[in-house]
């Protein structure tokens, strides 16, 4: 390594992707410095946990933070600041502080934020669940007695947290949807039916194929930021129903933070995107990782995609570490494009989803390989009958059922060829 | 090297049976089963079965 032993790599942002791209750079052989930069005043931590033990109450938060390899012990750590901007053609981030930080390669990993439903009506008693700060406010509410929750979102996080709330011993939970079935994005309708069901006889409840058209609260005005408008009593719904609400969980998606990269002549819809060894913008010296990344995967169609699932900061981080580390010591040569087998898993009520390969490719060719969807079932997704995906739907024993085909999905030729 | 795994938090997920299958394993009843000290040869795959376990439940230890 000449010369670049002594520069700086700046990892933005220190949730998972940051600590897992810190780790990996030491591991790729990196000797120089690395300042991770992000705005939790936290050491990262596991978020899986915040829709499901943290809420419940069942997991401090030393339960929940990673423990960063001795290799990474002099890792320099900014947290309750972030990097608020950067100049890509001079090779600088600016901090919230405006400090400037000088840097030979650069990281990007400042994820997600919750997306926000933009519509009239109070702020107060609405909530998101991205942060330890988050599940504990959400906790706090949801342990008061005879508290009414509405979810707006039958997504992954929107179906987690009413499982959990109805754990907890809420009896009124209700979730929102404008599409017809929970979770159908990523599942198809044959699971998600299913899935439906289960939350159902669980006592969830449901308002699906209508959206929120507004908030009403117990101020009497009609402002939106709470204000005027007071706390949240109700989700008014687009068909005019309003449901009684006191608590109001949104989980409607998520917006990547990249706002921070304007200016850099970037492709910054819906994250940053990135070539097949995680690069931006054709600079050999930027690097993205985790679920900003918006990157194409050889194992499929080659189309970019982010991928909001648990195990990509570490896949990308791997990737990415070793292709920043070869431009910075020169040692760059031929290198596999990045090609993770996806993996996700949610946890709800007492049952798992589990899932391997890229089932959302799948949805319009998918089978049942085993069992019965009353029961724990196992299901296949395909792209011109070849499998691309497997979700297992049930106990452990189906979970264990789909990683049975993990092996064969792996396997697979790209979709592309 | 010392493998430990909190098996108050394990939940069987059997991620890291896919990155260690040589210290790392699930029974018939799908329960976690491991080898508490394995040859240092098999560093670099504990390391990703550490890394890739969902509940952050694998330390290894010298």
């Amino acid at each position: 390594m000449t010369g670049t032993a002594t520069g700086r790599i700046v990892v933005a942002g220190a949730s998972m992707g940051g600590l897992r791209a810190a780790e990996q750079l030491r591991a790729a052989g990196w000797t120089g410095a690395v300042t991770v930069v992000g705005d939790e005043p936290h050491m990262p931590y596991n978020r899986p946990p915040l829709s499901k033990e943290v809420l419940a109450g069942k997991a401090p938060f030393e339960s929940l933070a990673f423990t960063p390899k001795a290799a990474a012990a002099d890792v320099e750590w900014r947290l309750g600041t972030k990097v608020v901007a950067a100049r890509l053609d001079r090779r600088t981030a600016t901090l919230d502080d405006g400090s400037s930080l000088p840097y030979d390669g650069l990281v990007v990993a400042t994820g997600m934020r919750p997306r926000r439903l933009r519509c009239p009506g109070p702020l107060t008693g609405r909530h998101t669940v991205r942060t330890l700060a988050d599940a504990q406010g959400l906790r706090r509410e949801l342990t008061r007695p005879g508290v009414r929750v509405v979810v707006v979102g039958a997504g992954f996080i929107g179906c987690e947290v009413a499982a959990t709330a109805v754990g907890l011993g809420v009896t009124e939970v209700t979730v929102v949807d404008p599409l017809p079935l929970p979770m159908v994005g990523p599942l198809g309708e044959l699971l998600a039916r299913a899935l439906l069901k289960r939350h159902e006889e669980r006592g969830v409840r449901f308002a699906l194929g209508v959206g929120v058209s507004g908030f009403e609260g117990d101020g009497g005005g009609q402002g939106v930021g709470g204000a005027d408008g007071g706390r949240v009593t109700g989700v008014r719904l687009a068909d005019g129903r309003v449901l009684p609400a006191d608590v109001v969980v949104e989980s409607v998606g998520s917006v990547a933070n990249v706002e921070w990269l304007d200016g850099n002549e970037l492709d910054l819809t819906d994250g940053v995107l990135t070539d097949e060894h995680l690069r931006v913008g054709g600079r050999p010296e930027v690097v993205a990782v985790g679920d900003v990344a918006r990157f194409p995967n050889a194992r499929y169609d080659g189309v970019p995609r982010r991928v909001e699932h648990w195990s990509i900061p570490t896949d990308t981080a791997k990737h990415a570490a070793k292709a920043l580390v070869a431009h910075l010591s020169g040692t760059e040569g031929e290198s596999t494009p990045f090609a993770p087998l996806p993996t996700f898993w949610s946890d709800q009520h007492e049952f798992r989803l589990q899932s391997f390969g890229a089932p959302v490719l799948g949805r319009d060719d998918v089978r049942v390989l085993d069992g019965d969807p009353d029961g724990d079932v196992l299901v296949g997704y395909h792209v011109d009958g070849r499998l691309v995906g497997v979700v297992a739907l049930g106990g452990h024993t189906t979970a264990m059922g789909a990683a049975r085909y993990r092996a064969q999905l792996l396997k697979q030729p790209a979709l592309t060829s | 090297m010392k493998v430990v795994v909190d098996m108050n938090k394990c939940q069987d997920h059997g991620q890291c049976v896919f990155a260690a299958p040589d210290v790392f394993s699930l029974d018939a009843d799908g329960r976690l089963a491991y080898a508490p000290d394995p040859d240092d040869a098999l560093r670099d795959e504990v390391e990703e079965a550490a890394d890739v376990c969902p509940l952050q439940a694998i330390r290894i230890e010298d």
